[in-house]
C-alpha cells in the first residue's frame, strides 16, 4: 500500500464520524462519473449520505467553495426552466465552478432539427459534466447511452426529476422528518413528474403515502405498480382532500394545468377542489409542513406563506445545497469527499 | 390460407404441413391467427427471397386452431425465436436438415427484446426520430419500454415495429 493511500486510510479511520465518511466514500466510488437518471438509483442509506452532506454543506458552504475550480457544467434545457437550471448554476458556481448554457431552444440547432443524441455528444465536448431537462419521457437515459461525462436528468417529460427529489427529501426531513411519516401528494398526479420521482423514493421509509387528485389526473399505473413492487408500506388514492388532512404531517402540493382539461369549465371545477387557503386548513394538524415545487399558480394562497406551515421557499432554498452534493459526488475524484482529511 | 402446393403429396397432411422442408426452420403450435405477427417479429417478409409458407388455423390437437410457419433454408436462433414467446408462448421451433427435424425446442421469455417492439407512448423518446434502438423489459405479464418506463399487458403484437 503506498504511503498516501495509506496515510489517506488512517484519515478515514481517525475520522470523528468514521461510519458516515464510510457511507459517503463508498456512494461516491458510485457515483463518480456515473449519471443521475431516477430516484430509483438510490437506497435508503444512498439518501440520507447525500441529505447528511447537503446539510453539512448548508452550514458552510465556504468549505466546498473551490473544490471545482475550473470544472465546467453543461446547461441543456429544451423545456423553459429559469429556477432549475439558476438552481443548478447558483450550486457550480458556489462550488467554484461555471456553467455554460446551450440557451434557448428557439436559438440553438435543434430548432434546426439537430437530434438530442446529437446535441448531447457536441456539447459533451465542452463541459465535465451535462444537465439535461427534455419534454420527451426517458430523453435522458437516451442521452447517457451517448455521452462519457456525468449526465444529470433535470426532467424528462413526466418521467423522473432525482434532483428535484432529493431537494424534496432534505425538506421533508427537516420539518417532519422521513420515518413514521403520513404524506398527502395532491393535485396533477399523472403529469407531474416530481411526484412520480418522489414517490418512489419514500417506499425506502416508513412512509405512508396518500394521493389525492381528480380522477382523470391520478398516478399512471406504471407508477402505481412501481411503488407496489417496492412494498411500499402504505398507499391509498383519494378524490378529496378533506377526509385524509387531519392524519397529515406533510401536504405536498402540485400545480394543475389549465391545459390538461378539454375546456375551461371542466378545468375551474377540479382547480377550485384542490386549491388550499386558510379556511382549508382548519382541518389540519398544527404542525403539518405544507410544499410545493414552484412556481404556484392560485394552489395555495398567499396568506399561507406567513404561517408556520409553509415550507415551500425553503425547499426551493435548499435545492442548491442539495445540488451542491450532488455534483460533488459526480464530479470528485478524491477520496475525501466532504472533507475531513486533506488527501 | 396455405402455399404447401409443392409438397400436397402425401395423405398426412397434418405431417406433411409440419416436416416437408429441406432445409430450414419450421415455427409450429403458433396460436391460430398470429402467423403474420411471427413473420412480423422476425423480420421476414420475403423480400429477400427465401421460401416461406405459412398454414393458418390448422386443426391441432394442443391448441383448438394453430398456425405454422416455415422458413426454407433459414436456421433461426434461440435468440431470435425467443421473442416470439410474447405473441405465440407455446410455439415449437423444429430445425430441419435434409428432410429431417434435428432439433426441437420451445420459445422461452427473454429477459429483454431489443428493437422489435414500438413504444405506443407518443411521449417516449424513442418515438421522436432519434438514432436510438427500442427496448422492452419482458414482465410477467406484459413488456415495459427501458426509455420511458410504459408497461404493456395487452396486444404486444399491435407493437410489432414493421
Ligand atoms: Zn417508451
Amino acid at each position: 500500500m503506498s504511503r498516501a493511500r495509506f496515510a489517506s486510510r488512517v484519515n478515514w479511520l481517525a475520522a470523528s464520524n468514521g461510519e458516515i465518511q464510510g457511507a459517503r466514500h463508498s456512494l461516491h466510488e458510485r457515483m463518480r462519473h456515473d449519471h443521475l437518471i431516477t430516484s430509483k438509483q438510490f437506497s435508503r442509506a444512498d439518501i440520507e449520505t447525500v441529505l447528511d452532506y447537503a446539510a453539512e454543506i448548508d452550514a458552510d458552504p465556504s468549505a466546498v467553495a473551490d473544490r471545482h475550480a475550473g470544472t465546467l457544467l453543461g446547461l441543456l434545457f429544451f423545456e423553459p426552466s429559469t429556477r432549475t437550471k439558476m438552481s443548478f448554476e447558483t450550486a457550480m458556481k458556489r462550488l467554484g465552478g461555471d456553467v455554460v448554457d446551450m440557451g434557448s431552444i428557439e436559438s440553438s440547432s435543434v430548432k434546426k432539427g439537430e437530434t438530442l443524441a446529437d446535441t448531447v455528444r457536441v456539447i459533451e465536448g465542452y463541459a465535465d459534466a451535462l444537465v439535461l431537462r427534455h419534454p420527451k419521457e426517458g430523453a435522458a437515459t437516451m442521452a447517457s447511452e451517448f455521452v462519457d461525462v456525468p449526465l444529470v436528468n433535470a426532467g424528462d417529460g413526466a418521467g423522473q426529476h432525482p434532483t428535484q427529489t432529493m431537494l424534496d427529501l432534505y425538506t421533508i426531513r427537516e420539518n417532519a422528518g422521513l420515518d413514521d411519516l403520513t404524506i398527502g401528494i395532491m393535485g396533477d398526479l399523472k403529469y407531474g413528474r416530481t411526484v412520480h420521482s418522489l414517490a418512489y423514493a419514500l417506499t425506502n421509509f416508513d412512509a405512508h403515502q396518500h394521493f389525492i387528485s381528480p380522477e382523470s389526473l391520478q398516478l399512471p399505473r406504471e407508477v402505481v405498480y412501481d411503488l407496489h413492487q417496492q412494498d411500499a408500506p402504505g398507499i391509498r388514492e383519494h378524490d378529496s382532500l378533506e377526509e385524509i388532512l387531519p392524519s397529515l404531517d406533510v401536504l405536498y402540493v402540485t400545480r394543475i394545468q389549465r391545459e390538461r382539461f378539454p375546456d375551461e369549465n371542466e378545468y375551474q371545477k377540479v382547480a377550485g377542489e384542490y386549491q388550499i387557503d386558510s379556511d382549508t386548513l382548519e382541518a389540519a394538524s398544527d404542525d403539518l409542513t405544507i410544499m410545493h415545487p414552484l412556481p404556484r399558480v392560485d394552489e395555495i394562497a398567499p396568506e399561507i406563506d406567513e404561517t408556520e406551515h409553509a415550507a415551500y421557499f425553503e425547499q426551493a432554498h435548499n435545492g442548491v445545497p442539495v445540488r451542491m452534493a450532488l455534483l460533488d459526488l459526480l464530479l470528485s475524484d478524491d477520496k475525501a469527499i466532504g472533507g475531513e482529511g486533506d488527501e | 390460407m396455405s402455399n404447401d402446393h409443392d409438397h400436397h403429396d402425401g395423405n398426412d397432411e397434418h405431417e406433411l404441413r409440419v416436416s416437408k422442408i429441406r432445409d430450414g426452420t419450421v415455427i409450429d403450435h403458433v396460436r391460430g391467427g398470429q402467423a403474420l405477427n411471427v413473420l412480423a417479429i422476425l423480420g421476414i417478409d420475403g423480400s429477400d427471397g427465401e421460401e416461406v409458407s405459412v398454414g393458418m388455423n390448422v386443426p391441432s390437437d394442443r391448441l383448438a386452431r394453430k398456425d405454422i410457419v416455415k422458413v426454407e433454408g433459414r436456421e433461426l436462433s434461440q435468440d431470435e425465436v425467443d421473442v416470439l414467446s410474447l405473441i405465440a408462448p407455446d410455439a415449437t421451433i423444429n430445425i430441419v436438415r435434409d428432410f429431417d427435424v434435428v432439433e426441437k425446442h420451445r420459445v422461452e421469455r427473454p429477459d429483454v427484446v431489443d428493437g422489435v417492439l414500438s413504444c405506443p407512448n407518443a411521449g417516449c423518446i424513442t418515438t421522436s426520430g432519434e438514432p436510438v434502438t427500442s427496448r422492452f423489459a419482458v414482465l410477467e405479464d406484459g413488456v415495459r419500454c427501458g426509455y420511458c418506463g410504459t408497461i404493456v399487458r395487452e396486444e404486444i403484437a399491435s407493437l410489432i415495429d414493421t
